[in-house]
């Protein structure tokens, strides 16, 4: 269906960060903007997520220009769903921010680039153009770099090297692909190129331009051979950027893999097998590389890499319920990521240090926010009924109807690995008798800060971590719609019927 | 570079610079020119301007930071975006006056967009150059 309202929660946020750079100088005006902003985004989105599930996918023909010809913005479920997902991680560090983020970056127009950079990821969600896609892409690098880079500390500058380098090559593979794709085609449009490739004669090519796209989207990811950047770089800037980084960046190498896998490559066994190689040794590799880290941020960077396994493994083992399944985890995922480094950062303004055998006391100091610290923690193990339970047990169940022990073998690796390193972290940071730390001079600690900061540092969390017991509780809701997205990723005919029209 | 003939030269290419480029922005969208261009154009009278008399001298005739140019361009060219949104059209559907204004041709929100582009390439260049001339 028709609708030109669905590029709204996109433009709102462009809008939210033009109004932002007129209050350039004036930090406590742009704070208060960015979250009644975010606010409004969030309330969009869900209202385009309402519409979306009650009539159908919609869709926008830029300019008025018709598929498959001009730019295409489609909202499918799954595209709304991580519009709604991304607006709340958005609020969540929004919020974050108005406590966290010291006034230097805030001068150098922090709140703007944040703005554009979930501008950036709501396009990719909802754009239904091959190239457009790549032009939101180079939108959500371009303002994560400046968001790595703000503030211009040694550590952040190191970091970003690595990561600016990584996504840079990531870019190139995924425009080389593009044109491959464009040259065999002679299309963009993600609907039309699903028509037309399942006809081009060129099998080896086509084949060829899918692994293309895998690497592309795999560095983004941070998939086995390819994720080396993300724990050199996560861990660097302060902690509000690296929760929106470590909550939805990679998510949308994820998405991009989910749609273009099951719309314009459809994968065969070789293929498969791949995607689900590259799955098992990413939970492993993501698994023991935060075994062995001390430092709390690093921990958590390797555990992205550790989960996007499990839903890459979903699309390794390409059948409706383990595609639900992914996509289930997916969901699950972007709230507790962004959540897990907001706790990081929260323990870093008490103690002034990420390295867990300094910290230590924290439940006995703070056993109110530790209970709330603990629902993300607790999630991504998945202990039901939180959260990070549904999505293995559906993925679980998909490896089981094809019989693939393997991948069942690993996932339920995967999990102990993530129960062995939250334990440690539990007893680590939050049960070792707390040790006297030296206090260093250019840190603001909490006790320094104004009640309003502390709050809303704290809120956000709590915010999120609500969110995250939702999910764990109203899991059967949540599981209809990822069983209806998995239905529709599986068939795209609906999809390319209301692109194309008949 | 402060020679007497760049410098004289400078005085009149600046006006001169600036005229061309905004007849580059509106020989745009469907002859060769456009935002892009016309606004590259632009800033590079203002550099002249400033090889040949300095940045301190250049800073003074564009009176304000150049960096405010962004947010206006931007505002515009979203403005110039959405507008067809109230109109029930899609995102950026052009709207055109029926009769074309004399000089400018005909006038629609392509050409709103174009100069907002157009602001957003002055304002970051410049911000660039003086930024970086700043410290030499």
């Amino acid at each position: 269906m028709s609708n030109p309202y669905i590029v709204l929660p996109v433009l709102f946020q462009l809008f939210v960060a033009v109004i932002l750079m007129f209050a350039w100088n004036r930090k406590n005006l742009q704070k208060l903007i960015s979250v009644v902003g975010s606010l409004i985004a969030l309330l969009i989105s869900l209202a385009l997520l309402i519409k979306v599930n009650q009539e159908g996918i919609q869709t926008m023909q830029a300019g008025g220009w018709i598929a498959p010809f001009g730019i295409t913005f489609v909202a499918d479920t799954l595209s709304a769903l991580l519009v709604v997902l991304t607006a709340t991680s958005g609020l969540a560090v929004s919020v974050f921010s108005v406590g966290s983020v010291r006034n230097a970056r805030i001068k150098f127009g922090y709140f703007p680039i944040f703005h554009l950079l979930i501008m950036g990821l709501s396009g990719a969600f909802l754009t239904g153009d091959i190239f457009n896609l790549y032009v939101w892409f180079e939108i959500i690098i371009i303002s994560s770099f400046v968001l790595i880079t703000i503030g211009g500390e040694k550590a952040q500058l190191e970091g970003a090297i690595k990561y600016v380098a990584m996504n840079l090559l990531a870019s190139v593979v995924f425009l080389t692909a593009i044109a491959i794709l464009y040259g065999l085609t002679g299309s963009l449009n993600m609907a039309d190129l699903s028509l037309q490739v399942a006809n081009v004669s060129n099998r080896g090519l086509v084949n060829v331009t899918a692994i293309l796209f895998l690497v592309g989207f795999g560095i983004k990811s941070a998939v086995f051979p390819l994720y080396f950047w993300l724990p050199a770089s996560y861990h660097t800037p302060p902690p509000a950027i690296s929760a929106i980084f470590g909550g939805l960046l990679t998510k949308v190498g994820v998405y991009a893999m989910l749609r273009v896998f099951t719309l314009i490559f459809i994968p065969d066994d070789f293929l498969t097998t791949v995607i689900t190689v590259m799955a098992l040794l990413t939970i492993l590799s993501g698994g023991f590389g935060a075994l062995m880290q001390n430092n709390i941020r690093k921990v958590f960077s390797y555990l992205i890499i550790c989960h996007i396994g499990f839903m890459l493994a979903g699309l390794g083992i390409y059948s409706t319920v383990a595609i639900a399944g992914a996509v289930f985890y997916l969901v699950h995922d972007i709230v507790v990521k962004t959540n897990l480094f907001l706790v990081s950062g929260v323990i870093f303004k008490f103690r002034g240090t990420y390295s867990m055998r300094l910290l230590g006391g924290f439940y006995k100091e703070q056993p109110l926010m530790s209970l709330f610290m603990a629902i993300p923690l607790f999630s991504l193990i998945g202990i039901p009924p939180l959260s990070g339970f549904w999505g293995k047990l559906l993925l679980i169940e998909g490896a089981m109807d094809q019989s693939n022990i393997l991948m069942i073998v690993f996932i339920l690796l995967g999990s102990f690995l993530t129960l062995f390193i939250i334990a440690k972290l539990w007893a680590e940071v939050f049960w070792k008798d707390a040790q006297e730390l030296p206090k260093k001079k250019y840190i603001r600690y909490f006790d320094e800060l104004k009640p309003l900061k502390k709050q809303a540092m704290l809120a956000s969390v709590v915010f999120l971590s609500l969110i995250s017991l939702g999910i764990g509780f109203g899991a059967e809701w949540v599981m209809q719609l990822a069983l209806r997205i998995a239905e529709n990723l599986m068939d795209p005919s609906p999809y390319i019927q209301a692109v194309l029209g008949s | 570079m402060k020679t007497i003939i760049f410098k004289t030269a400078s005085v009149f290419l600046l006006p001169l610079l600036l005229l061309f480029s905004v007849f580059i922005l509106l020989r745009g969208h469907y002859l060769p020119g456009g935002g892009f261009v016309g606004g590259l154009m632009a800033s590079t009278a203002f550099v002249i301007h400033s090889f040949a008399n300095g940045v301190e001298r250049t800073k003074n005739i564009v009176k304000f930071h150049p960096g405010f140019l962004m947010p206006v361009g931007l505002a515009l060219a979203l403005l110039a975006g959405s507008l067809p949104l109230f109109l029930g059209e899609t995102f950026m559907t052009g709207l055109w006056m029926d009769q074309p204004v004399p000089v400018i041709g005909s006038v629609g929100t392509a050409l709103f967009f174009d100069t907002g582009v157009y602001l957003v390439v002055i304002g970051v260049t410049l911000t660039i150059i003086f930024t970086i001339s700043e410290g030499l």
